[in-house]
């Protein structure tokens, strides 16, 4: 019953302002996908092409061996969960996980004992007779679960589906969530702006911006490895440093950041350094160091937080504002100068100096 | 804590109340009176001016048109106005805010003025039958109404439990019979009775689409009273007043019955 989805070149507009580019993502059978991105990046509407209730003005979506582009909606056979439950408020909760058994032509019997299996799997047998209005936000979320899994759909999608859920019912929900996507395989794509989540339930995600994936990664390398300037950001890279080779010795390579300050980087430790890059870091991943004169970046150092692990400054340097990291055992004073040296398995090497 | 009611408050609610209901005391009294003449309070009691309406042809006559007419207009204005509603609250980001004000517009139109121009253009004009031209003016001037009502109750209506329903395997024409109109129900109701009483009160419309032959109870009382002062009207208003809360009730019933059942 698993199939892939393929999503190919998609373009959208919303009249003549074009929302989506040249999208492309391939879901394999039985893998969950999660769209991440600020609001109004574009991750609600590729839901909707994919669910049908957008056209897109070019592209294709195909699911298993189906073109999917030109099928109305109620004929994709794809269960939706949505951000506000989207329960239909004059069914009762058995009615409105058996609805789409209904629709599908299932007897009524054999309707109610899918219907119910289905409610015991999400833990909510006993609520069957009531009225969605008589239940919790968390209760809301399981039946639309149940009643979108219950029609074994090929394709699972999920938009923020735990956006209005307290933040210690939405760790609990994205577990189970994964949990019965697991079990049943279901190829699934989730939309949500909240990192950690994404990360957490997905096998791949998709960061996206202004109607483009950045990258599509799995969170591992997302969280280590981003290509480029928007998803390094994203992902915490807080520095970038935008830097010029100017001298190579074999492995060892001399830089300039801007201000004309100097660094050599080894491109066994750093990886392969072209002659225009921007290196990211998280504060970690930019050593604080007393020393003049060594390798390193000249700052001074303004504002001092204590992390518990490390204290973090402020710096001010001639190739921008950095963040940075330094030991708890020799603490530096704030209106002093140090060196910022990068640390090579924590730092990126992004092409290009385009912030 | 305990809130005490201010005498003044009291006064007004009071005030209020006796305007509201006194009329209908009065309406109510006088229908019920033995004399000749209308008066209140009655003197003795009598239904026979109940019997009299009915046996004035021109009251029999123009009760059942106006109950027609009533229960057509408001029947089209409801199979237009549905699905105006609906488009307009369905797609209101797509289209150009001045649309929704149109369907509101007639509102705006002195009912006079609205009798006045169909005169011209549908009853003289393309020489429609009477009965057409005033079923036409009643539904014009219920529409606004039925739209009105009906967009406030969508207003609140979630459309994506509309796409779940679609996404689920109903198709779209169905789920709006199934899902969406069951929600907007009350909506729907309330539609119903407003324009039913408008309709069936209607004089300033209907007065220039009457003609021979065919009139409407309000413009057949009207004519009455230009003739006679006798109690008949005051109990053709009783009745008036009962029919339109028997449909009050049956629709309240039967319409609220039939979208509760699936
Ligand atoms: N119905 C619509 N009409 C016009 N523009 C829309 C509509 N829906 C969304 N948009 C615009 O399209 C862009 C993408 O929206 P959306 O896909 O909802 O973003 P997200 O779900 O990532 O927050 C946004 O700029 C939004 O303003
Ligand atoms: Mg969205």
């Amino acid at each position: 019953m698993t199939q892939a989805l393929d999503i190919n070149d998609l373009t959208a507009h919303y009249g003549s302002t074009k929302v989506l580019e040249d999208l492309s993502l391939s879901v394999g059978a039985s893998e969950l996908v999660s769209l991440l991105g600020a609001s109004g990046c574009g991750k609600t509407t590729t839901l909707r092409l994919i669910a049908g209730f957008l056209e897109p003005t070019e592209g294709t979506i195909r699911l298993g061996g189906r073109d999917l582009t030109r099928l109305p909606a109620h004929k994709r056979d794809i269960g939706l969960v949505f951000q506000n439950y989207a329960l239909f408020p004059h069914l009762t909760v058995l009615e409105n996980v058996a609805f789409g058994l209904k629709q599908r032509g299932v007897a009524s019997g054999e309707r109610d004992k899918r219907a119910r299996a289905m409610l015991d799997r999400v833990g909510l047998s006993v609520l069957a007779e009531r009225l969605p209005g008589a239940l919790s936000g968390g209760q809301k979320q399981r039946v639309a679960l149940a009643r979108a899994l219950v029609i074994e759909p090929p394709l699972l999608m999920f938009d923020e589906p735990l956006s209005n859920l307290d933040a210690k019912l939405r760790v609990d929900m994205r577990v189970e969530i994964r949990q019965l996507q697991r079990a049943n395989g279901t190829t699934s794509v989730y939309v949500t702006h909240d990192q950690e989540e994404a990360f957490s339930i997905s096998d791949r995600v998709a960061i996206m911006n202004a109607g483009r994936i950045m990258q599509f990664d799995t969170p591992e390398v997302l969280y280590q490895r981003p290509t480029n300037a928007f998803v390094a950001r994203f992902v915490g890279f807080e520095n970038l440093i935008p830097l010029r080779t100017v001298a190579r010795d074999g492995e060892m390579v001399t830089v300039e950041a801007a201000g004309g300050a100097q660094l050599t980087l080894s491109q066994e430790r750093f990886g392969p350094i072209p002659d225009a890059f921007t290196l990211a870091t998280r504060p970690d991943g930019l050593a604080v160091t007393p020393e003049a004169g060594a390798d390193g970046l000249p700052a001074t150092l303004g504002l001092r937080t204590y992390l518990g692990r490390a204290y973090q400054y402020q710096c001010e340097t001639a190739a921008g504002h950095l963040v940075a990291n330094g030991a708890l055992s020799a603490p530096l004073e704030p209106g002093g100068t140090a060196r910022l040296v990068p640390v090579p398995d924590q730092c990126c090497v992004l092409a290009g100096t385009e912030l | 804590m305990t809130t005490r009611l201010s005498p003044a408050l009291i006064a007004v609610a009071a005030l209020v109340y006796i305007f509201l209901v006194g009329p209908l005391i009065i309406v109510i009294g006088a229908s019920l009176s033995d004399t000749t003449y209308l008066t209140f309070p009655p003197q003795g009691l009598s239904l026979r001016w109940f019997e009299k309406i009915f046996e004035i042809t021109a009251f029999r006559r123009t009760i059942v048109t106006s109950l027609q007419l009533a229960f057509l207009a408001t029947g089209l204005a409801l199979l237009i106005g549905i699905p105006a509603a609906y488009a307009l609250n369905r797609y209101r980001i797509q289209l150009p805010s001045w649309l929704s004000t149109v369907f509101v517009l007639p509102i705006l139109v002195p009912e006079i003025v609205l009798g006045f121009s169909l005169l011209k253009s549908v009853a003289v004009g393309a020489s429609f039958p009477i009965f057409l031209s005033l079923l036409i003016g009643h539904t014009l001037l219920v529409l606004p109404y039925c739209v009105r009502v009906i967009s406030a109750s969508l207003a609140s209506f979630d459309f994506s439990i509309e796409e779940a329903a679609i996404s689920l395997g109903s198709p779209p024409a169905k789920t709006f019979f199934t899902i969406v109109l069951p929600n907007v129900r009350a909506g729907v109701v309330a539609a119903f009775i407003l324009a039913f009483i408008t309709s069936i009160n209607d004089v300033s419309t209907s007065l220039f689409l009457t003609g021979p032959g065919v009139s409407t109870l309000p413009i057949q009382i009207l004519a009455h009273v230009e003739q006679f002062f006798d109690p008949t009207i005051a109990s053709v208003s009783v009745l008036l007043m009962f029919l339109t809360v028997a449909v009050m009730a049956i629709v309240e019933r039967t319409l609220g019955l039939t979208f509760l059942a699936k």
